[in-house]
């Protein structure tokens, strides 16, 4: 407890909420060993949206699945509200890469699996299923199995999973990167739309910058492996943001600015 | 001209309208014709493989005990019915059994090995080299251990038929994407709510493909011990067919059998049907699709 309690000031937060401090984690491998995340120490404060950007393999993906409690860092802790966390968190909203859809359930049949799970009422959870569907644009395809989805509608259906049980917090690991440049926009917009409403805390690990910008309150962005946090950026762009809001210089600045990191960094080249 | 006249003050709405109302009427009538080619033309094969077997049987002169025409297989069909009938559901008990027997040794050894690597690496490679030997040799080892009846039968058939249902459901559950199981663990799911949510649904595809591969080895393994020591069964009656050099009996005999597969292994297929969505069928998408 006194020793939580010490980390966390290191780590500022006034009420940090997700903490993580020194974790790294190392990986064996047939090349020996690889460190995939080194001494990263962060803290998430509550309703804050918080977001991980950086190159492919700098560890994003693993520092999520260390938040979750999916994955056990080789050293550091992770805590909720100061308490350690040991086992896989239940209280969360986890969206892939991929949606993980289950194939042989239809869009309400994979939403409803987290209700199931989490033993919801079920004609309430089930109205409340065909509400977050219908809230994303998903009105009528209920019935439908993945296979007759569209990406997009797929990454919906698996954003409406990770949110039925109104989750503190919802961790997203490129949820999007798999889209079309418009559908892309839409969910961005979409995601906001929900967060502005519940305002649950989130971990949205991306490497697209815009979209960092566009969504954040701060963004960790790490350094090429082994992954460390480089800078943390805080975005004061006022809220709700719009498309519109992209073409602003105050926007272009931060973009500058990252991509500035990334250039002196080296994951970007300039010839 | 006159067709021109008419479509001119149509709005462009309504063509279009009229356009897709073609456009499906047009595809129906393609999968109608598609359904219709898919049935006539094995059909018409087999049709013409018959005509052009008994034009030359009858054309050469070939002795019936080499080479009887269709016709004449059909007639010992018809007059051995009930013999062929009774031996056919005595080969038909075997076959099941042994297909039953498959099923509920397979799985549980597949779980087995699945779920404890120390049993899977000290069982499969016995496992593996019980395949390699041929069972036909095992089969008088049968019969002498367990005399003439349905059991050796049973035993050789279960022996050829369970292998594919081991491998396939094994490999089943364990082809998940790992998603899926970090999925049910952040969920919250137990061990075992996990297995029959996640894993055992998706592994069905495979185990259903080995219980296809599985039916149609069960009936080779049934004949199989009738050849070596029956006094019944389709297996027999061939034996017996070919003794008296009854070569029409014989080929009813096989018709029989050929018959009696294909039924088991539609049944087999439909419960496949009945127990997934017909989308996630291995391989159908892709049988299906090319007609």
């Amino acid at each position: 407890m006194t020793q939580t309690k010490s980390l966390s000031s290191e780590t500022n937060a006034e009420a940090a909420y997700l903490c993580l401090q020194g974790v790294s984690k190392v990986y064996a491998t047939h090349d020996g060993p690889v460190r995939a995340l080194e001494q990263v120490s962060v803290g998430a404060r509550r309703g804050e949206f918080l977001s991980v950007l950086g190159p492919s393999g700098c560890g994003k993906s693993t520092l999520l699945m260390i938040a979750a409690g999916l994955l056990r860092p080789s050293s550091g802790a992770v805590s909720i509200d100061g308490a350690v966390v040991t086992r896989p968190r239940t209280d969360i909203g986890i969206v892939f890469q991929s949606p993980v859809l289950l194939e042989w359930r239809t869009a309400l049949g994979n939403v409803m699996l987290q209700a199931e799970a989490k033993k919801l009422e079920r004609t309430a959870a089930k109205r409340r299923a065909r509400d977050l569907l219908g809230a994303v644009g998903l009105s009528g395809f209920e019935d439908k199995y993945p296979h007759e989805l569209s990406g997009g509608m797929r990454q919906r259906v698996s954003l409406c999973r990770a949110l039925i049980h109104d989750p503190n917090q919802l961790l997203m690991d490129e949820p999007f990167g798999a889209l079309d440049a418009l559908t892309r926009d839409q969910l961005v917009l979409d995601l906001q739309q929900i967060w502005n409403k519940r305002r649950m805390t989130v971990l949205f690990v991306t490497h697209s910058v815009p979209e960092a910008v566009f969504l954040s309150d701060r963004i960790m962005v790490m350094t090429p492996r082994p992954g460390r946090l480089d800078r943390m950026i805080d975005i004061e762009l006022p809220r709700p943001r719009t498309l519109a809001m992209r073409e602003t210089p105050e926007f272009a600045a931060y973009i500058r600015e990252i991509l500035d990191l990334f250039l002196a960094r080296g994951v970007l080249r300039e010839h | 001209m006159a067709e021109a006249e008419r479509s001119l003050p149509r709005s462009p709405a309504v063509a279009v309208a009229e356009s897709e109302a073609s456009a499906e009427r047009s595809r129906a009538r393609r999968a109608w014709r598609a359904r219709i080619r898919n049935v006539l033309y094995p059909v018409g094969v087999v049709l013409g493989v018959l005509v052009i077997w008994e034009a030359g049987t009858r054309l050469l002169e070939v002795p019936a005990f080499l080479l009887p025409p269709p016709s004449a297989v059909a007639v010992s069909f018809i007059a051995n019915a009930p013999l062929l009938l009774f031996h056919g559901w005595i080969t038909t008990a075997e076959i099941l059994l042994g297909f039953a027997l498959s099923i509920v040794v397979g799985i549980p050894l597949a779980l087995a090995i699945f779920l404890w690597p120390t049993f899977s690496r000290s069982v499969l490679p016995l496992l593996v080299s019980s395949q390699a030997m041929p069972k036909v040799a095992v089969a008088p080892l049968f019969l002498v251990w367990f005399g003439f009846g349905l059991l050796p039968k049973v035993l050789i058939a279960f022996l050829i038929a369970f292998f594919p249902v081991v491998i396939s459901t094994a490999v089943g559950l364990a082809s998940i994407e790992p998603e899926k199981i970090y999925l049910a663990r952040s969920m919250g799911f137990g061990a075992t709510a996990t297995f029959f949510k996640f894993r055992l649904p998706n592994a069905l595809p495979s185990i259903f493909g080995g219980l296809k591969i599985s039916i149609t080895l069960a009936v080779v393994g049934a004949v199989v011990g009738e050849f070596v020591g029956g006094d019944a069964g389709l297996g027999y009656l061939l034996m017996v067919a070919n003794g008296s050099m009854d070569t029409r009996l014989l080929f009813a005999g096989i018709v029989a059998l050929t018959v009696l597969g294909v039924v088991l292994f539609l049944l087999v297929e439909l419960a496949e049907r009945l127990a997934i969505p017909r989308h996630i069928i291995a391989g159908d998408r892709g049988v299906h699709e090319t007609a």
